[in-house]
């Protein structure tokens, strides 16, 4: 299947990634080629396999519910580019 | 007696707790060592020399007060995917490049608890995504053995600073291979252990459940002593595995007489280059006059499929992974845009380079609506067909053996252009990532002068069977004393 240009431009939107033209244009290439070796996978037989998200056994680990140390707020916050009052800084997300 | 930057550990080690050497000489070797040969390797994205100083000074003290310590006073050479309180963590991408964490990785922490001594942190394709460390946001690192070539990826870094004696070991990570392709590339040991072994904490995430930290080191025997620092259950990660860790060293030289070992023939295809597989079949070869049983017509029918499965997982992980790169709460932030969301576009858009923006797109349309079953669902239950035929073989074989790639180091530049014919070179280690089982790469020898590595993968969790093989195999090859000529 082609991914073209549209389609490109939509993913990238979904990923809040923006893309230039030419970008768009090399990825429209290169994502129909790699998406195509995707095929491979219907030439095995999953009827009635249960899908694996992660190789170990261990099921629904639980932390003890007790309080510890986090990391120093004002540490952690002298990392972002705008802060105020202890609260991370955004522009307005409705506008 | 060699130099002191091209020790072993154990060498090292002993020389240490002898009293023969201190800390801060061999520290002050492999300074000097990287200030002659790091121009021409490029191993490194910074080096910490005077920090590495203070926690010599700090070894030596404690082996003055007369401890001994198997990595006490040893230079460690640290992947830049991994936290360093107080110092700058880029993971090889510009979204990172003012990044300083404010907490050590758990392996970090636990190697600076043994004593180790950090020189500095090393080159690596941009989030650990790609297969030649060409994908860094700074510059490409040189293979010591052809400095035209690439040292592997993604911790290429880690690999070609062991192998030119910038470091006496180093930690990397593996999601599909980044451990063990390069230190097949650079001509060094390099292990991924079993899914869970090695605690997550503080490495910057690409596919959760594929990574697993670690080592690189110039001998068998120094893995085993690495793992046995670093691995254990961390309450800090959900996903290590509460289990004990046995003493690696321990089984090192029991031999493989009457070990079982397996050759899928998938990993053997008419396209291996023929020095590649020359040089497996002399590996082969060399195990079964140890008195190993090597059956090589193992069949592992699925593996065909690996590369689909990991190419949307691993990308799939990576998209959800890298959502947090926002230009909220660290890194690189775009503020000149005209809101909220234009902002995290064009953060996003020119904080990436290209392979991880591919690869975020990659995984944003495989788990997009209409696309999930098809993809992502679909890779998961091949996921599910890929483990159960490693638990099959398993059953049979105490050891699978296989190169580790499908050809050695390529030209600087070779491959960038096609990103797919770039992703095969991982098509004999994603397997293995999938499957959630530890592998190691040994070196083999060499063809036109450039190394080649043996893979082991063993059953989960029983390492030390696969680095008894390895052990064995390297014992009777004596490759380990090779060295690039710098």
């Amino acid at each position: 299947m082609k991914l073209d240009r549209e389609v490109v431009t939509h993913i990238s939107k979904l990923a809040r990634v923006e893309l230039t033209d030419a970008e768009i244009e090399t990825f429209s290439e290169q994502l129909t080629e790699i998406i195509g070796h995707f095929d491979a996978l219907n030439a095995v037989n999953t009827d009635g396999v249960e899908p694996t998200a992660q190789a170990l056994t261990l099921r629904n680990v639980m932390a003890a519910d007790t309080s510890r140390p986090s990391l120093p707020r004002d540490q952690v916050l002298a990392l972002a580019p705008s802060t105020d009052d202890g609260y991370l800084r955004v522009r307005a997300v409705l506008e | 007696m060699p130099e002191l930057h091209e020790l072993s550990i154990t060498e090292a080690t002993g020389l240490l707790s002898g009293r023969e050497i201190s800390s801060r000489e061999l520290t002050q070797a492999i300074i000097e060592r990287i200030a002659a040969v790091e121009p021409r390797v490029r191993a490194y994205l910074a080096l910490t020399t005077e920090r590495a100083l203070a926690q010599a000074d700090a070894a030596d003290a404690r082996i003055a007060a007369g401890e001994r310590g198997p990595l006490l006073g040893v230079p460690v050479a640290i992947k830049d995917v991994l936290c360093t309180e107080g110092v700058a963590t880029t993971c090889g991408s510009k979204m990172l490049q003012n990044f300083v964490p404010p907490y050590d990785a758990t392996v970090v922490s636990r190697l600076f608890g043994a004593g180790a001594v950090m020189v500095g942190k090393t080159n690596m394709d941009e989030f650990a995504m790609g297969s030649s460390t060409e994908n860094s946001a700074y510059h490409p690192t040189h293979n010591p053995w052809d400095l035209m070539r690439v040292p592997g990826g993604s911790s290429g870094g880690s690999a070609a600073a062991v192998a030119a004696g910038e470091a006496i070991f180093a930690l990397g990570s593996d999601t599909g291979g980044s451990i063990r392709q390069p230190a097949a590339l650079c001509g060094v040991v390099g292990m991924k252990p079993t899914y869970g072994r090695v605690s997550r904490y503080g490495l910057v995430a690409f596919a959760s459940s594929l990574d697993q930290v670690g080592p690189f080191t110039r001998t068998v025997r120094d893995t085993a002593t690495v793992l046995n620092a670093i691995c254990g259950h961390d309450a800090c990660d959900s996903t290590s595995a509460p289990l004990d860790v046995p003493d690696f060293t321990a089984d090192l030289d029991k031999g493989v007489k009457g070990l079982r070992i397996g050759v899928p023939k998938e990993y053997m295809p008419a396209s291996l280059d023929a020095g590649v597989r020359a040089r497996v079949d002399e590996a082969l070869a060399a195990l079964e006059a140890q008195g190993a049983l090597i059956d090589r017509d193992v069949a592992l029918p699925s593996t065909e499929a690996a590369l689909a499965v990991y190419y949307i997982i691993a990308p799939s992980e990576a998209s959800a992974n890298l959502a947090r790169y926002d230009g909220v709460k660290y890194g690189f932030s775009y503020q000149q845009g005209e809101g909220m969301w234009d902002n995290m576009e064009k953060t996003r858009g020119r904080g990436f380079g290209s392979e991880v923006k591919r690869r975020i797109m990659i995984g944003t349309y495989a788990l997009s609506s209409g696309y999930y079953d098809a993809y992502y669902l679909k890779a998961q239950k091949v996921r599910t067909v890929i483990r159960r035929e490693f638990d099959a073989a398993f059953v049979k074989y105490d050891a699978l053996v296989a190169p580790v790639t499908p050809t050695t180091a390529f030209k600087i530049g070779e491959k960038t252009a096609d990103p797919f014919e770039m992703y095969l070179n991982d098509v004999f280690t994603l397997p293995v990532n999938i499957a959630g089982l530890p592998g190691l790469s040994v070196p083999a020898g060499f063809v036109d002068g450039l190394p080649v590595g043996l893979q082991v993968v063993g059953k989960p969790f029983d390492e030390a069977t696969v680095l008894r093989v390895a052990h064995a195999y390297e014992q009777s090859a004596g490759w380990s004393s090779s060295r690039p000529p710098l």
